[in-house]
């Protein structure tokens, strides 16, 4: 099948430096599509080439069937939110809104009924006649998407449309961006290094490292069946162990031998062969801690392991179980605080046990990627004013 | 209150030393003229006694007409090519890179290390019948040979022109630096063509450093005297060249000083048109924050 939004086989380098390599991306008709990576990973050149700010070193970008990569911007039916809005700072809301209808030599009451649609449609009625410099910058964004949605694009492109705006203002954003997309049911390609915004709003997900995608999959799938150790650490947190397959049990689980653990079965769906040496991947929430040692069975694994050190979060509690070379971080859910209940603290020796479903054997990655890897991902964006997520410890 | 009052207080005594320095140095000199422009002359180049209009009503004097036109069209024309010629220069350096770009700054300021008058010689030199230009000029066949290249209000423009052109590029540049390209993109991607998004985002966008180098080349420009006198001849005379001819060959102070009256305030009338309009619109956008 091929999809309404093509990239075939695209590479784009600048000097020796391949920002884009070898991609091909097939994007469905009315997707809300997300390219997630850290900065420098490519996504904003693949954007730039879908508006044509840029040109392909090799490869076709193919909308609708039809190959669009020599025509120049503003023949493209393609608009884009820029990172910075763009507005244009002499023209007013109102005549930055119209600013494409313009353009196009569309009649004027056309041009006004429409921008009046659109101001309502982004709740800017009273602020029309202000330039950009009087507005908040949560009103600056809502114009720059009127802006763009007023020339009915085939695709809107959002580069990294909420790096600027403060926390609060991002989250409001968001819930009005996914209902922008219900409204208008375009399709939107988002590029963004956050993956909260990426798992909130997107369909589906490409995941890009060094210019090569990663992984493409719906939020849940990249979350929970990350193809790549790049993935697993990227989004979210993660405890990566590094291990060997000793044994086929069946089709789908094999054991591991992981120092220091006692013999360790996971969930085999890469059809890793025996001695192989991998990197087991455990989300800090898969895992369970008990004081006494839990029920065991043929698909959980247990580890006995001393708590080095616990944060109270309110909603959930953050461990770290020292368990030989391993720091393992847990985090437990309470369902019911109870007064009675010894909680577990510094030094309590603990069992940690999980699903062996729960586990995912990885290649080992890189070591550029190892170093990507121990920066949480908003260090490695280059945009300033960004919050460190709280669960990061 | 008290406090507001105290600070109006500071400000004026702040404010005086460059006060009393503009006020004797410039503002009474500049009066001074205008007084003696009423004045009649004496036969010895001094000033008479009394007063009168007539030195002001003998400019009505049919020469005059002509060299004030021809004042405003060199220094109009002058100014126009300066915008056409500075304008894309700017918008060029300011999408080089950083170093590339000091370069080019470097290439623009370089002439003003030479002096003015041997850069106005120099250009004499290639002009002349023998010079480079005219002989380059009549082997390709482009001029005729006993056409001159010199002593006429071409060659008057030419250097006027090569004169002014970086005290336009310079003011130019500098709003152009400020400009975000972005917003060019940015029009490009609604459907704008580059030259479209050139005219209606770049253009408003740099729209004070225009006005800042209209005022540096034009001012000029008006009251320039030595670059009609040395390659200009009797017909590219600016209206400078006749105040510095009534006061250092006729010694008729009261005829140079009306003279420049009108220079003065032909300088004056647009200047003022064009601050009056700047602070209305200033006024309106008493928030808005811009780059220069």
């Amino acid at each position: 099948m091929a999809g309404f939004l093509e990239f075939d086989d695209i590479t784009k380098a600048f000097g020796s430096l391949r920002a884009v390599d070898c991609v091909s991306l097939s994007i469905r008709k009315g997707e809300f599509f997300s390219l997630l990576g850290p900065s420098g990973c490519g996504k904003t050149t693949l954007l730039r080439m879908l508006a044509g700010f840029e040109q392909p070193d090799k490869g076709r970008v193919i909308l609708d069937g039809q190959d669009i990569t020599d025509i120049p911007p503003n023949r493209r039916k393609v608009n884009t939110i820029f990172q910075s809005y763009a507005l244009f700072p002499h023209l007013n809301v109102r005549e930055n809104i119209a600013f494409g209808l313009r353009v196009a030599k569309r009649p004027r009451k056309e041009v006004d009924a429409e921008v009046d649609r659109m101001l309502a449609l982004i709740q800017m009625e009273e602020h029309a006649e202000k330039k950009p410099s009087l507005i908040s910058g949560g009103q600056k964004q809502r114009v720059a998407i009127a802006r763009a949605l007023i020339n009915k694009p085939r695709v809107l492109l959002l580069d990294e449309p909420l790096a600027a705006l403060d926390l609060k203002l991002r989250q409001r954003m968001l819930i009005e961006l996914d209902l922008i997309h219900d409204e208008v049911g375009i399709t939107f390609l988002y590029v963004t290094h956050d993956q909260g915004e990426a798992m909130s709003l997107s369909d589906r997900i490409a995941v890009m490292n060094n210019g090569r995608i990663e992984q493409i999959g719906t939020p849940a799938e990249i979350y929970e069946m990350p193809r790549s150790s790049f993935v697993a650490a990227f989004i979210g947190d993660t405890n990566f162990f590094e291990g060997q397959v000793a044994e086929l049990i069946d089709t789908e689980y094999s054991r591991l031998t992981i120092d220091g653990f006692p013999d360790v079965v996971c969930f085999n769906d890469r059809k890793m062969n025996t001695g192989n040496l991998v990197y087991v991947s455990i989300r800090p929430e898969k895992f369970r801690i008990s004081r006494e040692q839990p029920q065991g069975g043929g698909r959980v694994n247990q580890v006995r392991g001393v708590v080095e050190d616990v944060i109270y979060l309110g909603a959930q509690t953050k461990y770290w179980v020292r368990v030989q070379q391993y720091l393992i971080a847990v985090n437990q859910q309470h369902s019911r605080f109870l007064l009675d209940q010894k909680p577990i603290t510094w030094k309590d020796e603990v069992w940690v046990s999980w699903f062996a479903d729960d586990g995912f054997m990885l290649d080992r990655y890189s070591e550029t990627d190892e170093q990507l890897i121990q920066l949480p991902p908003e260090e490695v964006g280059d945009d300033p004013g960004q919050e460190p997520q709280a669960d990061e410890a | 209150m008290k406090t507001s009052r105290r600070r109006r207080y500071t400000e004026w005594l702040v404010t005086l030393p460059s006060l009393a320095w503009l006020v004797v140095l410039f503002v009474l000199p500049t009066l001074i003229v205008f007084a003696i422009a009423f004045k009649p002359a004496n036969p010895y180049g001094g000033i008479g006694a009394g007063w009168t209009w007539s030195t002001l009503a003998s400019l009505g004097n049919p020469n005059y007409p002509a060299i004030i036109w021809r004042t405003l069209w060199i220094s109009t024309t002058t100014t126009v090519l300066c915008l056409l010629l500075g304008i894309p220069m700017a918008y060029f350096m300011a999408q080089l890179p950083p170093r590339r770009r000091q370069v080019f700054l470097l290439l623009v300021i370089i002439p003003f290390w030479t002096s003015f008058l041997v850069r106005i010689f120099a250009w004499k030199v290639l002009l002349h019948p023998d010079g480079l230009i005219k002989q380059a000029l009549v082997a390709l066949h482009l001029v005729d040979a006993d056409a001159s290249l010199l002593y006429n209000a071409g060659a008057v423009l030419l250097v006027m022109v090569y004169t002014y052109l970086p005290f336009a590029v310079l003011p130019i540049y500098a709003a152009a630096e400020k400009f975000e390209f972005a917003l060019i993109e940015a029009a490009r991607d609604l459907g704008a063509s580059s030259w479209k998004a050139f005219r209606s985002i770049f253009l408003p966008g740099i729209r004070r450093g225009i006005l800042t180098a209209f005022l540096m080349v034009f001012i000029p420009a008006l009251g320039a005297y030595v670059i009609p006198d040395i390659v200009g001849g009797p017909h590219s005379e600016m209206i400078g060249n006749k105040i510095a001819q009534r006061t250092f060959v006729d010694r008729n102070l009261p005829h140079a000083s009306a003279l420049s009256v009108i220079l003065t305030l032909a300088v004056l009338a647009p200047l003022t048109a064009g601050m009056l309009m700047q602070r209305k619109k200033d006024r309106h956008a008493v928030l808005h924050q811009e780059g220069l």
